[in-house]
């Protein structure tokens, strides 16, 4: 097994004691592998509310699992020995959505780029450091004179961001999670970035996983996606049919409320909830089906479980009921290996299929 | 002039000046130089902007961070603040120069001709206010009746408008949806129903479906009114689906202005090329092109284009003399040396 980190079966809820009614599940139910062998990038998709900063931060062990367990080579995140614990820490970098953050204001650049290297003792000496940081700035496209030596207001928005792949990249992890990282910095820029983060995972091995509300950039750099919504996956897999032929009601209106760049692709109108959606409580039955213009009885029943509605695609909606359920519980079982190609692999074994596009 | 300001709809082509082509202008920004003073010396975040904004049309200023386009909005609204000053031009609304005018006169030019919802507005409403007192608070310099049976009809039937409950009237905003913040912001911005309303990143902070249903009901009142509105913001996926007419700044200048689909489907100026050419679609899955390099520095610009270090075909010319924004098509003016400027025209 590759599998380098592992989300099983987690649950996390905020507020105060059981049953308290104040409590909100910020992540239910979730199972992921994240295989590094070969290197993936795989996107996590959701408004706010959705859970998706919840699990960035459940996978960083930053916040623990009300039930379920993050682990790591197979191991419990709680129950790592010290060092394992620095293993992880390197193995595992984040980037987040405000590098500024990130900076103390008051030591110039170097310094948050030399302390990883020294922290985890991968240099001999400051020679080597400086080689290595500077392989790595322009590894991002930076160029090191005009970045070293600069405190972090000197440089811009989109330079300190790149900074911090850079950062990520020099101590050479395993996977990246990224959230939001290019949210703060403009258009031009962004395309930087991201391409900066594709080649971590192309040159260097580098696995990603990619936490964002913009549908578009998540489409553009992963193999797989996985729409959250209200602490649940709404549909999951390759991201060429998620994004091009959306099956749940929830994933085609967020992808008919994207502004697209193009004046002949006018925004979609909002379908109305159906009759019994009207009626849903959101506390019991599909999450969704408040909003949903499909809703049926079954729906404000139970949540329905995720149907593999295609070899590389899962989708919980109960108009997919008469495919299988996703044998097992990982996610991951429905998606793609990086490089599968794209509508080939469409098989639908979907009814009930609703006949207006997105 | 009242009777036209209910026109409804796109506005056709046309010249883009909007000077002697029959197309009513509401708002002509002639040349507006902003500056921010430093220790290091001025900012000149706008540069020489000018454009002619139509009755009734949306109008669209794009561009990146530090480009000018907010301060744009602060000075047509006169909130320039020190270190900030407006250094020249004019901004005629209806033939006034609403630059020129005092501040008691200002007050009550704002709202009644021409309002401004911000990024974040909705942050701005008063968390101890029920959103009835602000709309109402917003009237007071305006001559308007601020008690009994006509004003709560009024609020009513502004809040039906904005698609909100007339129940949130009494209210408070930590009460409400992000989405329903921003809609009880607008809801003030048109309570005069104002001949333009400027509108500055007004959705960035919202998830993309409220997003749009803030947009929709932007435009749908935005139709009712007859305004214009200027949509500021650096989103060309907002811009394509709400505005008729797109101005793309770079470093404190106007480079372009077209109609929409013009701009998209056949860019003129370089920078807008580039722009249009780094944005991600879901129409295809390639590589990420960004603009090489960095804008420049507004303290210590380069001569000529300021786009010359960046652009790809940029000439000797480029590099010393800045390229005025001309007629270079029929409908399109663009900054840039490397057009030769429509015969006959403008």
């Amino acid at each position: 097994m590759t599998t380098l980190l592992e989300a099983r079966g987690v649950t996390k809820i905020y507020g105060a004691g059981l049953f308290h009614r104040g409590q909100t599940v910020a992540l239910e139910g979730f199972s992921l592998r994240i295989e590094t062998e070969p290197p993936t990038i795989t996107a996590i998709v959701g408004e706010s509310g959705s859970g998706k900063t919840t699990l960035a931060r459940l996978l960083l062990g930053m916040t623990i699992p009300t039930s379920g367990a993050i682990l790591y080579h197979g191991k419990d995140l709680r129950k790592l020995s010290r060092r394992e614990w620095r293993e992880f820490r390197r193995d595992v970098q984040a980037i987040f959505q405000d590098p500024y953050e990130v900076y103390n204001p008051f030591y110039r650049v170097d310094h948050v780029l030399l302390t990883p290297l020294k922290k985890f003792g991968l240099v001999k000496s400051d020679r080597e450091a400086r080689e290595r940081i500077v392989e790595a700035l322009e590894a991002v496209g930076l160029r090191p004179d005009e970045t070293l030596g600069r405190y972090p207001h000197q440089l811009s928005g989109g330079q300190r961001q790149r900074v911090m792949v850079a950062r990520a990249l020099l101590v050479r992890p395993r996977l990246i999670i990224a959230d939001e990282p290019v949210s703060m910095v403009d258009a031009s820029l962004r395309a930087t970035i991201l391409e900066s983060l594709r080649t971590l995972t192309r040159d260097f091995g580098v696995s990603l996983i990619y936490i964002t509300h913009d549908l578009i950039t998540a489409y553009q750099i992963s193999d797989n996606i996985i729409v959250l919504y209200r602490g649940s996956v709404a549909e999951a897999g390759h991201a060429e049919p998620v994004v091009q032929e959306p099956q749940h009601p929830y994933t085609r209106l967020l992808i008919g409320s994207i502004p697209m760049p193009d004046p002949d692709r006018a925004w979609s109108e909002e379908q109305d909830p159906s009759e019994i959606g009207r009626l849903a409580d959101p506390r019991s039955g599909c999450k969704f089906a408040s909003r949903c213009p499909y809703a049926m009885e079954m729906c404000l029943e139970r949540h329905p479980s995720l149907y593999q509605t295609e070899r590389y695609r899962v989708t919980a909606c109960y108009l997919y009921r008469e495919a299988p359920v996703l044998a097992g519980e990982y996610l991951d079982e429905a998606f793609a290996r990086p490089g599968v190609a794209g509508p080939a692999v469409a098989a639908s074994g979907a009814v009930d299929e609703p006949t207006s596009s997105p | 002039m009242s009777d036209t300001s209910v026109r409804l709809g796109k506005t056709e082509v046309g010249a883009v000046g909007g000077r002697g082509d029959g197309t009513e202008v509401v708002l002509d920004v002639r040349d507006l130089r902003v500056s921010y003073v430093t220790p290091r010396g001025p900012i000149r975040a706008v540069n020489g902007v000018s454009f002619a904004l139509r009755r009734g049309e949306a109008f669209g200023l794009v561009g990146e961070s530090g480009s000018g386009k907010s301060t744009i909005a602060l000075s047509l609204m006169q909130l320039i603040k020190p270190p900030g000053r407006i250094e020249g031009g004019q901004a005629l609304l209806d033939g006034t120069d609403i630059l020129a005018l005092s501040e008691e006169e200002m007050q009550r030019v704002r709202l009644a001709e021409i309002a401004l919802i911000t990024q974040g507005a909705m942050n701005s409403l008063n968390p101890v206010m029920r959103i009835r007192e602000q709309i109402i608070d917003a009237w007071k310099d305006h001559g308007e009746p601020v008690n009994g049976r006509e004003a709560e009809e009024r609020i009513h039937h502004l809040l039906r408008w904005v698609g909100l409950q007339p129940e949130v009237a009494r209210m408070y905003p930590h009460e409400l949806s992000g989405g329903m913040k921003q809609r009880a912001v607008i809801a003030i911005a048109i309570s005069l129903r104002p001949k333009v309303i400027i509108a500055d990143e007004p959705t960035s902070a919202l998830d993309v479906v409220v997003q749009r249903q803030i947009m929709q009901t932007l435009r749908r009142i935005q139709r009712d009114l007859g305004a214009a509105v200027i949509l500021i913001g650096h989103d060309m996926g907002l811009m394509a689906q709400f505005v008729d007419r797109l101005g793309v700044m770079y470093a404190g200048k106007l480079v372009e202005v077209s109609p929409i689909r013009e701009m998209f489907r056949d860019p003129i100026h370089p920078y807008s090329q580039l722009l249009i050419a780094s944005l991600p679609s879901l129409a295809k899955k390639g590589q990420f092109l960004g603009i090489p390099g960095l804008p420049p520095s507004l303290l210590d610009p380069p001569l000529g284009c300021p786009f010359h270090p960046r652009c790809p075909y940029a000439m000797e010319r480029c590099r010393v003399e800045v390229p005025a924004l001309e007629l270079k098509r029929p409908n399109r003016l663009v900054a840039c040396h490397l057009y030769e400027r429509e015969e006959g025209q403008a």
